[in-house]
């Protein structure tokens, strides 16, 4: 399998590295530790390119291959760079239902982005997430950590959500 | 002692509502008229109505507020809680009762047919103070077991309850226990664990345990412990429940403040303690070993079974594994025995069934009622009815790995065994309502599209059977589909449900079978005449404007995109089929409902 590179250059700092390490050594001990550094380490760096893996490998003395094995399985991991704004559009049946489907359309259609790409700027990443549970307001979707409900399912305001992001 | 209180829900839905801005506008409003001695507010858990939220309770009334906004906090504080008259134009409106002023929650339609056992405290306490759990008889069934009982005293009653588990399978939990107690008499260490990764789309009630009621779990979890002989617990619980995560912390560490976890419990022998692992978005790990995988670190595969986790499960130790709900059960069964909790329910399944309603239904929101409650019930009389007038055409249950529920089994008591008869499951209790604008050819391939997604790629039938199936679908929805595909999508789909290693690939199929035999007709219009009657597959439909209707008013005109509309006013106005992409703006504009889709 090809890894997957990233054309982003990798941009981590050293207060990172320590930061990262430092946490490391407090919790490797701990059964099953990997996926709480994995976690962590997206927390620190934002994503977890191949230089974080290796690191991790390097600390935790497991082979890089089962890291990226570890990364690459589950959705919460990302490859690459997030948006600074990263849209979440949910995608469960609930919202499914009541229009999501258009409304993520919408958006991957006004920003120009497919799939995990980032928009030209950096300001924007679109994720069509899994349920978050606040069906009571579907369609629902988050940027950052603002919630907005309760949309049309035609999606007509999504372009008024999305001027409040531009710089 | 405080003369009023308010109750303010602060589960995930009126958090998203808004409920956050509320404490701090009811802060600075109660300190300006000198109230805050005399009013207390506390946050609670899920209220279960969160198409309404922000909710609100003020007690000693009873006075159920609904879409609160910071901007009413000033009135109810001055109106209500100062003068003592109830704003009402905030009341919830079923509450509202000409002649008696307010009526009790538990006489509305919502509420009237719910009966509350595993959400018991979900809105009643803040599930930030571990007092009001134990002054809510919290903590009382883990001292009772473990100064009072033998473990296989608490396993007869948990047994003879009746209790099965709520994630989905139904496996009897006594039974469950029973096995990981002997199955292995010298196992040196068990384990006990939760599952929290509650990752059904549409599904929210284990969230609104850990956010409303988080001791109960703990409790649970400690008397589970007790029973088999294990000492450490494991949640696995989802991180997009960042506010159930923060507050089951807030509980581990009040019960190891009060020695409810930890040594020597009760000042017995018995030690317990939990961990939370948190997942990382992965569907798969719902399924018990794959669960049990991502605990250890790994990619979260599943293992073929037999060794089942109560002989081989953690770290290869015995391990009994159950989802959030059946553990909110566990204490009431103790306290109150097995026979009060088998008095609920049918013959099979006992005891009450928590739902998250949602979809095209009024009521959108979390549900407990007793097993055996017929799906019209929970639909029209709880849920009250579909939006707009429109015509009820099937509900969801057990999400991507159930069935669809159609109008001519609307009637069916719903238990376990009855949902598998139709051509369902349980599952963890999603309940989706759909209407005449949902095409269920779209829908299953929307459920497998998620399957699709979430298949770990171990196994080929699941890997590669599953995209067989949608691509399928797909070939349909494009308006490309041979009477044959059908032919071929049931035998897929028995190939797929014969020979995938764990549950997500045996029920992966269960949305297209039961969409295909249930809305058959809706299949073939798709196939033969290339149409879909919901209007929901794009390839498919056109739009076109009826002449009379139309008020030539441009409307339409002006909206279009792509000017495909041709007309000007009171010329008539024509859509280019060609040029049109479809994207129903013109319908949405339209005030006369002159446009319709074909």
């Amino acid at each position: 399998m090809a890894m997957v590179k990233c054309s982003t250059p990798f941009a981590g700092t050293a207060e990172q590295e320590t930061k990262l390490i430092r946490l490391i050594h407090e919790i490797k001990d701990e059964k099953g530790s990997l996926m709480r550094v994995l976690q962590e380490a997206q927390e620190i760096y934002g994503y977890l390119p191949i230089e974080v893996q290796t690191l991790i490998a390097r600390e935790l003395s497991i082979p890089l291959e089962k890291i990226y094995g570890v990364v690459t399985f589950y959705s919460q991991f990302s490859l690459k760079p997030k948006g600074k704004y990263q849209i979440g559009v949910c995608m469960g049946t609930a919202c499914y239902v009541r229009g999501a489907g258009v409304i993520l359309d919408k958006f991957r259609k006004l920003l120009n982005i497919k799939g995990d790409e980032v928009t030209p700027d950096g300001l924007f990443s679109i994720n069509d997430c899994r349920c978050i549970g606040a069906c009571g307001l579907a369609p629902v979707i988050t940027i950052n950590e603002d919630v907005y409900g309760r949309l049309s399912s035609t999606g007509e305001e999504v372009e008024e959500i999305l001027s409040k992001y531009k710089e | 002692m405080f003369r009023s209180h308010v109750l303010v829900c602060g589960g995930t839905g009126c958090h998203a509502s808004g409920c956050a801005a509320l404490f701090p506008a009811l802060e600075t409003e109660l300190k300006k008229h000198g109230l805050e001695k005399e009013v207390g507010v506390v946050q609670t858990g899920c209220f279960g109505l969160c198409a309404l939220g922000p909710i609100m309770i003020v007690y000693p009334e009873g006075s159920f507020y609904s879409l609160v906004k910071e901007s009413d906090i000033p009135e109810i504080v001055a109106e209500h809680l100062l003068k003592g008259r109830v704003v009402d134009r905030l009341l919830y409106h079923e509450t509202v009762c000409p002649e008696h002023g307010v009526k009790s929650l538990n006489d509305t339609g919502f509420y009237k047919k719910q009966l509350r056992v595993a959400l018991r405290n979900c809105g009643v306490i803040n599930p930030e103070c571990i007092d009001e759990y134990i002054g809510s008889d919290g903590y009382e069934a883990l001292g009772k077991c473990i100064t009072e009982m033998t473990p296989d005293d608490v396993i007869k009653i948990i047994s003879d309850s009746g209790l099965r588990g709520r994630g989905g399978g139904g496996f009897p939990t006594g039974r469950k226990w029973q096995l990981a107690k002997n199955l292995v008499p010298d196992a040196d260490q068990k384990y006990v664990c939760c599952n929290a990764d509650e990752g059904d789309p549409g599904a929210f009630m284990d969230r609104s345990v850990l956010e409303g009621d988080p001791h109960v779990l703990i409790e649970a979890m400690a008397i589970a412990g007790y029973a088999i002989g294990a000492d450490m617990g494991y949640v696995y619980i989802r991180a997009e429940y960042p506010i159930a995560v923060s507050r089951l912390n807030i509980a581990i560490k009040q019960a190891r403040e009060y020695g409810l976890l930890g040594n020597n419990i009760f000042g017995t022998d018995f030690c317990f303690d939990l961990e939370i692992r948190l997942g990382a978005g992965a569907f798969v790990c719902g399924e018990e070993t794959a669960l049990m995988t991502s605990i250890e670190g790994h990619r979260g595969e599943p293992n073929p079974r037999p060794p089942f986790p109560a002989e081989k499960g953690l770290w290869g130790k015995p391990t009994i594994l159950s989802n959030v709900e059946t553990y909110a059960n566990i204490p009431q069964i103790i306290l109150k025995g097995a026979d009060w909790f088998a008095s609920m329910g049918t013959e099979k399944s006992k005891g009450t069934k928590v739902f998250a309603l949602g979809g095209k239904i009024n009521n959108t929101g979390l549900v407990e009622v007793p097993m055996g409650t017929t799906l019209r019930e929970v639909i029209y009389e709880i849920g009250g009815g579909i939006p707009d007038g429109k015509e009820f055409k099937g509900a969801q249950t057990g999400g991507p790995s159930g069935g669809c529920i159609p109008m001519s089994q609307i009637d069916v008591p719903i238990d376990y065994d009855n949902l598998i008869a139709i051509g369902s499951m349980m599952g963890s209790g999603g309940l989706i309502v759909m209407d005449e604008d949902n095409c269920m050819v779209d829908m299953a391939k929307f459920f497998l599209e998620f399957t699709v997604d979430e298949s770990c790629g171990k196994c080929t039938p699941c890997r590669i059977g599953t995209k067989r199936l949608y691509e399928l679908l797909e070939k349909i929805t494009s308006g490309n589909g041979e009477m044959e595909d059908l032919d071929k999508i049931e035998e897929l789909c028995k190939y797929i449900k014969d020979n995938s290693l764990c549950g997500l690939g045996n029920s992966a199929p269960n949305p297209v079978l039961s969409m295909y035999h249930n809305f058959r007709d809706e299949y073939i219009a798709h196939i033969k005449n290339k149409k879909c009657p919901a209007g929901v597959c794009e390839d498919l439909v056109t739009y076109r404007i009826i002449d009379e209707k139309c008020k030539m008013c441009t409307a339409c005109i002006k909206v279009c995109p792509v000017d495909a509309i041709t007309g000007a006013v009171k010329q008539p106005h024509f859509i280019d089929p060609v040029k049109c992409i479809k994207c129903d703006a013109c319908v949405s504009k339209c005030k006369f409902d002159a446009i319709v889709k074909e």
